[in-house]
């Protein structure tokens, strides 16, 4: 690996703008999963009124952990949402400390 | 290899039911799950967990674990018997398991509790922590990293190897934000393409800023004139030292504005100055007499909504 080219990532932060296609690809999930997921309101599509759905470049953390709570601790999807939720609550909790 | 307690791992008794078996379990994952635990040696833990409950909650690999009967201890050294055959379905990723597991049981079938969410032999998904500080994401920043990597060996075993990595983290991160870098995380299966890396980024505690998204705030000590007469004074910014003007009559815990001095983003965040009055020690005859003539000339009372309240 060259010290003179650094690999450059994506951020996945409200700039960056996915369609549901790249989202799946960026997770390593089915589409199913998201919809289900936007059923849930663990992702967001920047204008759920449109046609084609785009989301921003946070779904996909939160898509990432929300399917590894689903499939490793055996909860359903709505499980999968409260545990999130509490979770980013910790985490602006100990992020005010 | 080191023999693997199945039963210690999961804290359950020898003769425990399947049933006690699948609670054990959910109440560890639920524990060490790398996403929810604050354990350090949490993705450690939950992977031997993982291994373990793949033992126990399939009867035929636990009848053939139980053969080996409860002679060996964690940790102790160990070789399976030479007359030992367990016909294991299908293939599972190489290293997933420890050394020990694949000697028992080969490439077992590790799709029934879908431990992998890949498909078409994509390689695993990789995570790490990266830590950097305020002025590095300000600024943006290379990093070398090492990342231990499983990969198949010539003779199928699997090998662990270390990869460099040298990345660029954008100007401009926050705690938290992740960075992909596709096609950078385990090789894939039989041809398939590699997983990707996802880089989290850790800002490491500064002496001066405290972050809150892409703002920083900054505690400005004054003293009590420039708190009551205004001032301006230096203070640092992300981008040096910038003038701030202090307006008359300002008290401790306030806060200030500097518009735009926080990380880069569209918009960038701001600075906030909390100012803390901080009051000079009287060490002498004549400062003592000045806070006394204060006293009498202005007098005040700072807990009169205290007292209003009891």
């Amino acid at each position: 690996m060259s010290r003179d080219n650094p690999l450059i990532g994506v951020l996945l932060d409200e700039s960056l703008t996915l369609t549901l296609h790249e989202l799946c690809e960026y997770c390593g999930v089915e589409e199913s999963v998201v919809i289900e997921m936007v059923r849930e309101g663990i992702a967001e599509p920047i204008d759920d009124a449109s046609t084609e759905w785009q989301f921003t470049g946070r779904s996909v953390a939160r898509i990432r952990i929300a399917y590894r709570l689903r499939r490793d601790l055996e909860v359903n999807m709505a499980g999968a949402a409260l545990a999130l939720e509490l979770l980013e609550e910790i985490e602006t909790l100990r992020k005010r400390r | 290899m080191k023999f693997k307690d199945y039963y210690e791992l999961m804290g359950v008794a020898r003769d425990a039911t399947q049933d006690d078996i699948k609670r054990a379990y959910r109440r560890l994952a639920r524990k060490y799950h790398p996403d929810v635990s604050k354990e350090d040696d949490a993705e450690e833990r939950f992977k031997e967990i993982g291994e373990a409950y793949e033992v126990l909650r399939d009867p035929e690999k636990r009848a053939a674990y139980d053969e080996l009967g409860s002679r060996w201890k964690e940790g102790q050294e160990f070789r399976p018997p030479p007359d030992w055959d367990f016909q294991s379905e299908g293939v599972r990723d190489a290293g997933a398991f420890s050394d020990f597991f694949e000697n028992l049981f080969g490439g077992a079938s590790g799709h029934a509790g879908g431990r992998r969410s890949t498909f078409r032999g994509k390689g695993f998904d990789r995570q790490a922590d990266v830590g950097i500080t305020l002025e590095e994401a300000f600024r943006g920043a290379e990093r070398t990293l090492s990342l231990e990597q499983v990969v198949s060996g010539a003779d199928g075993r699997p090998q662990s190897r270390t990869r460099q990595l040298n990345v660029r983290i954008p100007a401009g991160v926050t705690e938290g934000q992740q960075i992909r870098l596709a096609g950078q995380g385990d090789p894939g299966i039989g041809g398939g393409p590699s997983g990707d890396l996802f880089l989290r980024v850790r800002l490491l505690p500064h002496g001066l800023f405290k972050v809150n998204g892409k703002d920083v705030e900054l505690e400005l000590p004054v003293t009590p004139w420039e708190a009551a007469l205004g001032a301006t004074v230096r203070v640092p910014t992300l981008v040096g030292k910038v003038d701030l003007r202090i307006p008359k009559g300002s008290q401790s815990g306030q806060q200030l504005r500097l518009k735009g001095k926080g990380l880069a983003g569209k918009p960038p965040g701001d600075q906030h100055v909390v100012l803390k009055v901080v009051t000079p020690a009287a060490q002498n005859e004549a400062q003592e007499e000045l806070y006394r003539e204060m006293a009498k000339i202005m007098p005040m009372n700072p807990r009169e909504s205290l007292e209003r309240e009891s």
